[in-house]
């Protein structure tokens, strides 16, 4: 058998027994039968007879306690109801996301008097309406269980509540007192608020000689040191995407963690989408040490260690013609360059180079690289820099020093957490217990609030006033959706009260913006809309470059050494970023777009390192493949950088430099005693992960995210368990799910793809007669609407933002880690990711993307095979499922073909009104984060339009039916036609920064969705369509701008190897 | 069948009250149906056309004020017509103490010409629900008839049985065939398997239909905290149900009306001297007055000042609910009333009829369904005004157009489909 052209697993690749085996089933487990042992039914423990017992008692049992008495509800009315609230129609109210320096216009839906959802705000000329899996999980944040609730004062280590805020106050200003003389220190992030930054300023002039100082978990320090000593200007550019014909990103993850990610999506999806009649895209080279979610998206990718970043930048300047020496480098990777190099010079002006890295000498000399290829002016734009990072890494580092010298009196802490995440968390600690007076506002008793001595909880962002500037001029506002859950006071108020101002922060926050703004009907419209811009958007400018100190960072450069052994990188996950929304379900079970784990960070390794280090992990070998993969314990290894070490589980990933191991930071949170981390951090991050900051290091400027291995151990048999989701879902060597082509070929030969359906559907009728010679079943009409989706793999990069979206929209349940090793999540959308190309050769795999929800089949096999017909098809051919009616068979999951459905094995968010059913000793054990999204106040963010669904029910994607009935009734009440993407949006689809997912009605041919279709034709297919499914969401297939498809070209050597 | 029948006719009955009620007569003006609805939304409150509630009834105004322009004054800005010193309306103003009615600058000419218009032609409603019941009973008295003839026809079956059973054995002994000894009746297999067959089938109808009750809750009446009648106010003083649950026009709850919507009226009528008397279902009888105090003293309100001066002791009143669906039934009030131009009285039954509420429907799966099943979707192919929300169904007017189908009902655009209303 010829191994797999693409493959979702090490096990699909070899086609393994396992993997064989695991995928003749659906479900892992056996039928529940206790003590069978192959003997007879009457003999196993729990017989037939005690099966008719049992079930004659839950029936009799249900009947009376269903009959005993129907309770007595209550309608309680307002006294005096706010005139403009109608219980049951959703409000919405402009808002910014502001976490972790990253600033992205939403609006909150708000049902009832709860926020439950969060949307990009399209008036938003940045993000316009995109949104990350990050932002589209905040809303999760409101409702943590973990939240600090009242002010607390920490007296030996234990946190004693403040009874109010007055006594707070005096407590502090005693405190305060008491440290008078001292200077003061405010530490925060990266803060663009202009009220703020003034209230600062002013609390700032009442103490002499104090300061403010940003900090920045992910530090750009030194991109802003390097635009210093270029540009003249510490600050980062606008990249404009969108004007680039050929990107270089030199270890940057532009579409994911780096910068403005969503801006940058935006303007990237721009030219990589397809016109058919005129094909044409961008050409995106990636250089990186591990395989980002970007440079999984990109055309050619070439590997490296990280300690060659430096070189790689100085190589590419050197063949643009850049006054530097090139470095040696190994064939490969100098190819690579010289192929960017050419394809950059080419596209003067229309080109773009980006580089991750944290050094400011490599960034020195990628800008003089922009320089050489006109890249000012065009893609990248000085005219509105971005503002959302400012600090500068020394800054903290002479902090930490004032701090042990005994020259700061007070710290004020607010939203940052530096002794988790800032590189020397140690000696922060450290030094912070020397600090006279200690003040933290985080919204909760983390790493550093419990070191402190009091903690004045700040209110979430859903719960306050506020406003951001995430570049000069684009105000976006903050405004309350929620009255505060808890006892919390905003960290503006408390500094207006300290200075001994009167004023409370919302009174300035009006003055302030109606005085900006001109008048009261000016702020009143800005808060609407959520966003105040210029009127007329500034024309993209270039800066004066300044080479001077370039030739200084090159000789730098050339000064480092190549690294001799292994190498770190450290990075941040997509999900979890540094670690801000740690406590977030969501996005703890949210599966890495590359590596498809869950629930923790890990060793990211290559499969040659593997090979070469472990005698059993093969992993082009069948029987060791599998006993790498189909068992989710994963080995441990323990990597010793300086005089740290760190032990992780090992997880593969094609793609990744022979050389290298990654960790993700943003994990292992943990309070000084591990056993308050459930109570101070949050009950989700307990056991979640090891924290990997601590192996980051200081280079005399900045901090750098990859260091040289010391040493590596291997401890034997020692494993830990990684819930990976890419294992089942799979298609069972069915073809036609993944489709490629590269750009030439699609210029040459536009027709190539529909001619391969053609000959494939040739026997049944052809494409034109498919739907009806294909099948013995008739044929429904769709009278009204036919809804429609359509999904361009072009546009997905795998960011996840529709799956938590999804989750947000459909109370969609997060099950814990120990149920997701028993593959039992529950996303009714996943992104599959494929592989193809060498397991030795990082630089040949190619990684395709590929959402997958339910496909509302108009030919549905799960419905054929429900006894109870509780999944059926509607005339608006929506794939239904009647979760009242469902009595959990399975049957419906095994027939999928798409390995869409879901079970609730247990009662995941508290749906059952009998309480023995959360019972952990009848359902089996659950993950603590299960009961923490049951907690009342967690539950509080469940969409009220939505059933929750009980234990024993299968579910799956609806196309968000509630939104399409919604969408309808309100055409329907205006008397008019349903409005195209105006009235019905699936979640998945709104949330799509890249719009890639298009809905609607496909009985309309003016629809959007319609006209992609037809505008795409050639491009076309669905997903194993020769099983005559007859699915409702189409695929877009993927053009690749690059020299040749690997999966194809496999698939068409194993072809002639056959014949000949 | 069981349950097809009475929900057909009670539905057809209860649009026939409804038209009734809301309409008067059938052939009606568009222009009046215009000035109903307005009258509703802006005037309902403090008037009825034939009653006095806050202001005086308003029947015959044209005639009482001749002067068309200065009624539209009137009705646009009083206060204006009161300081132009105009004798009819200072002297009604006394009548009213003094209380000052709304302005209502946004109705045109042509608005207040059809309120008037709705006023004038308004007559009183002369049907009163107890109508339909007789039909009801004479079914129910047919049923009873049936049963008793098949009872007796069984029992002469029987007796037939047994005299053929006497004459066989008479028979017999004449010709002198041994005969089994006689087993009496009640140990005749035959009849002991009858009767156990009969008393299954009965026993197991019980037992489904009792089942299938479980947890619904038909002409359940509980005691609420307030004798509220709804019979005196949507029935005697004709107060449109959208004036107090306002929500059922946007929203899919209808909601129970804060008490503020209450203190709208209730604010200047603080005593039930004028309607008939009220009775609890118990027979005793209410005072009236003492339950517009028990409103007062939830909202903090003091009648003899006018003003909330217990404000610190007003609590929301908590009503007893009576219509309650599962949680994983997707209801919507406004699809139903604005969509589905249904009428109240459809679900909840002779509203303005109850003193105290009464679950009128079941609120079963199946009750439901049967209405969208023969309930007519507005494509309005022959009047061409129907919702322009139906026009992608092509299909269907074509076949309207060619006589295919006579009509559209819900259950045709997918009405009785799982996730119209699960999910």
């Amino acid at each position: 058998m010829s191994d797999k052209k693409y493959w979702q697993s090490f096990g699909e690749r070899n086609n393994s027994e396992a993997f064989q085996k695991s995928t003749e089933n659906e479900f892992k487990e056996d039928l529940p039968l206790e003590g069978l042992d192959g003997k007879g039914l009457l003999d196993a423990k729990a017989p037939r007879r005690d099966f008719l017992k049992y079930l004659g008692f839950s029936t009799a049992a249900a009947t009376l306690a269903a009959s005993c008495e129907i309770p007595v509800k209550k309608v309680v009315p307002y006294l005096n109801k706010p005139e403009n609230m109608v219980p049951g129609v959703a409000d919405w109210y402009a808002t910014t996301y502001n976490v972790g320096g990253d600033i992205v216009p939403v609006v909150a839906k708000v049902r009832d008097g709860r926020p439950i959802k969060l949307e990009g705000n399209e008036m938003s000329s940045i993000t316009k309406g995109a949104t990350s899996a990050r932002v589209q999980a905040a809303v999760l944040d409101l409702y943590d269980t973990a939240r600090l609730r009242f002010p607390v004062q920490i007296v030996d280590g234990k946190p004693q509540e403040v009874s109010t805020f007055e006594a707070f106050d005096k407590l502090v200003s005693d405190a305060l007192a008491g440290a008078a003389g001292a200077p003061l220190v405010l530490l925060t992030g990266t803060i663009t608020s202009p009220t703020t930054k003034q209230i600062i300023s002013e609390f700032l002039a009442k103490y002499p000689g104090s300061r403010h100082v940003q900090y920045d978990a992910d530090s750009y320090s030194g991109m802003l040191l390097a635009n210093e000593t270029t540009y003249g200007k510490k600050a980062l550019p606008s990249y404009r995407f969108e004007n680039a014909k050929v990107i270089v990103s030199l270890g940057a993850d532009f579409l994911g963690t780096w910068g403005a990610h969503l801006e940058y999506s935006i303007g990237y999806a721009k030219n990589r989408k397809i016109d058919e009649k005129n094909p044409s895209m961008s050409k995106h080279y990636q250089f990186e040490s591990l395989l980002s979610m970007t440079g999984a998206n990109a055309d050619d990718r070439y590997t490296h260690r990280p300690s060659e970043a430096g070189a790689v930048a100085l190589a590419l300047a050197a063949e643009l013609g850049v006054g530097v020496t090139a470095p040696a480098l190994d064939e490969k990777l100098k190819a690579g360059v010289k192929k960017a190099a050419k394809d950059l010079l080419e596209n003067k002006g229309k080109a773009l180079v980006v580089s991750g890295s944290n050094n400011p000498d490599i960034q020195v000399v990628v800008n003089a690289i922009n320089e050489a290829i006109g890249a000012g002016g065009s893609t990248i734009d000085w005219s509105t820099p971005l503002q959302t990072r400012q600090g500068i890494d020394s800054e903290m580092n002479t902090l930490v020093a004032d701090l042990n010298g005994g020259r700061v009196g007070a710290l004020l802490i607010y939203g940052v957490n530096p002794v988790y995440d800032y590189y020397d968390g140690a000696g922060f600690k450290a030094a912070l217990a020397k600090a006279k007076v200690s003040i933290s506002f985080n919204d909760r008793l983390d790493e550093t609030s419990e070191l402190v001595k009091f903690v004045l909880p700040a209110p979430h962002f859903l719960e306050s006033w506020g406003d951001t500037e995430a570049k000069p001029g684009h105000y976006s506002f903050i405004q309350p959706t929620i009255s505060p859950l808890f006892k919390t006071r905003a960290f503006e108020d408390s500094l207006l009260k300290w200075s001994g101002s009167a004023t409370t922060y919302e009174h300035y926050f009006t003055q302030y913006w109606t005085s900006k703004l001109g008048s009261v009907e000016a702020y009143e419209k800005a808060l609407q809309e959520g966003v105040a811009e210029p009127a007329t958007a500034a024309a993209a400018a270039g800066a004066a470059f300044s080479g001077a100190k370039l030739a200084e960072a090159a000789a730098a450069i050339g000064n480092t050494k190549k690294g001799a052994g292994f190498e770190l990188v450290i990075y941040q996950k997509i999900s979890m970023g540094t670690g801000a929304q740690a406590n977030n379900p969501w996005l703890l079970e949210l599966p890495d777009p590359v590596t498809k784990a869950t629930w923790d960070n890990y060793a990211v390794v290559s499969p040659k390192f593997a090979k070469e280090n472990w005698k059993d992990m093969d992993l082009a070998d069948r029987r060791q493949a599998d006993a790498y993969e189909v068992h989710p314990k994963k080995q441990l290894i323990k990597i010793k950088v300086g005089n740290k070490e760190i032990t992780l589980p090992v997880v593969v990933v094609p793609g990744t430099d022979n050389n290298v191991i990654g960790v993700a930071v943003g994990f292992g949170r943990s309070s000084a005693k591990p056993e308050n981390t459930a109570d101070f951090i949050g009950k989700s991050v307990v056991g979640a992960g090891w924290n990997a900051f601590p192996l980051l290091s200081f280079n005399g400027t900045t901090v750098e995210w990859s260091a040289p291995i010391a040493g590596i151990e291997k401890p034997k048999d020692s494993f830990y368990d990684i819930a990976q989701t890419q294992m089942h879902n799979t298609y069972e060597e069915r073809t036609q799910v993944v489709k490629e082509i590269t750009l030439d070929q699609f210029v040459k030969h536009p027709e190539e793809l529909q001619e391969e359906r053609e000959k494939e559907l040739k026997p049944f009728g052809g494409i034109e007669n498919f739907d009806k010679e294909g099948t013995l079943y008739p044929m429904y009409d769709k009278p009204g609407i036919k809804w429609g989706m359509s999904i361009d793999m072009n546009a997905c990069y795998g960011c996840g933002a529709c799956v938590v979206a999804c989750h947000a929209e459909n109370n969609v349940s997060v099950v814990g880690k120990s149920e997701v090793l028993r593959y039992h999540d529950m996303h009714w959308i996943r992104i599959d990711r494929y592989f193809s190309g060498d397991l030795d050769d990082p630089n040949s795999i190619q990684t395709v993307f590929q959402p997958m929800l339910c496909q509302h089949c108009d030919n549905a096999p799960c419905e054929n095979v429900c006894p109870v017909a509780a999944t059926n098809h509607s005339s608006e051919g929506l794939n239904q499922m009647a979760y009242n009616r469902c009595i959990g068979t399975r049957y419906c999951a095994n027939n999928c073909p798409y390995k869409v459905r879901r079970f609730n094995w247990a009662d995941y968010t508290g749906a059952d009104s009998f309480p023995n059913n959360q019972d952990q000793t009848t359902v089996g054990k659950l993950d603590p984060t299960v009961f923490q999204m049951n907690d009342d106040l967690t539950r509080m963010v469940l969409n009220p339009d939505v059933t929750v669904r009980s234990r024993g029910v299968m579910e799956k994607c609806s196309f968000c039916v509630q939104r399409l009935q919604e969408g309808k009734l309100k055409a329907k009440k205006e008397n008019r036609q349903l409005k195209d993407m105006e009235d019905v949006r699936t979640a998945c689809q709104q949330a799509c920064s890249s719009d890639a997912i298009v809905f609607g009605n496909v009985n309309d041919h003016a629809s959007l969705v319609s006209r992609t279709r037809k505008e795409n034709a050639q491009r076309l297919f669905y997903v194993i369509e020769e099983v005559h499914t007859l699915p409702n969401v189409n695929y877009l297939a993927k053009v690749r701008h690059t020299d040749v498809i690997r999966g194809v070209k496999e698939e068409l050597q194993a072809a002639e190897e056959k014949h000949a | 069948m069981i349950h097809h029948r009475p929900i057909v006719k009670t539905f057809i009955f209860s649009i026939l009250l409804s038209s009734l009620v809301s309409m008067g007569n059938t052939g009606y003006a568009q222009d009046a149906t215009k000035g109903k609805t307005l009258f509703q939304t802006n005037c309902a409150s403090c008037h009825s056309p034939v009653k006095q509630v806050l202001g005086p009834a308003l029947k015959g105004v044209t005639e009482r004020v001749p002067d068309k322009k200065l009624l539209h004054d009137w009705i646009k800005n009083n206060s204006k017509v009161l300081q132009s010193g105009n004798p009819y309306f200072t002297a009604l103003y006394a009548q009213f103490n003094k209380a000052a009615m709304n302005t209502f600058p946004n109705l045109s000419d042509a608005d207040i010409d059809d309120i008037l218009k709705y006023v004038e032609t308004y007559q009183a409603p002369t049907a009163t629900p107890g109508e339909g019941t007789p039909t009801q009973k004479e079914e129910g008295d047919n049923t009873l008839l049936y049963g008793i003839l098949t009872l007796i026809l069984a029992i002469i079956m029987m007796v037939l049985l047994q005299v053929n059973s006497s004459l066989k054995k008479l028979s017999d002994d004449k010709e002198g065939i041994p005969a089994h000894e006689p087993i009496p009746f009640y140990r005749n297999k035959v009849y002991i398997t009858f009767v156990i067959l009969i008393l299954f089938i009965l026993g197991g109808y019980w037992v489904v239909q009792g089942a299938i009750g479980l947890g619904r809750t038909k002409n359940y009446q509980p005691v609420q905290p307030i004798f509220y009648s709804h019979k005196v106010h949507a029935g005697i003083n004709q107060i449109s149900c959208l004036y107090c649950h306002t929500n059922a026009w946007e929203s899919k709850h209808a909601t129970v009306p804060s008490l503020n919507v209450c203190m709208n009226c209730h604010a200047a009528i603080n005593d039930y001297t004028k309607g008939p008397k009220l009775y609890r279902e118990d027979g005793s009888e209410v005072n009236g007055t003492d339950e517009i105090q028990k409103l007062y003293s939830y909202t903090g309100y003091d009648p003899k000042t006018q003003r909330y001066s217990n404000a610190a002791s007003a609590k929301p009143v908590e009503w007893v609910k009576i219509h309650s669906l599962p949680d994983h039934v997707y209801f919507n009030h406004s699809q139903h009333i604005r969509a589905g131009k249904v009428q109240c009285q459809t679900c909840h039954g002779p509203i303005q009829e109850m003193d105290e509420v009464k679950q009128f429907a079941d609120l079963s799966m199946g009750w439901c369904i049967n209405c969208h099943r023969t309930t007519k979707v507005n494509f309005g192919d022959s009047t061409g005004n129907g919702n322009k929300f139906y026009s992608i169904y092509e299909k269907f007017h074509k076949d309207l157009k060619t006589g295919k189908m006579d009509s559209v009902t819900v259950e045709n655009i997918g009405g009785t489909e799982c996730q119209k209303c699960h999910y």
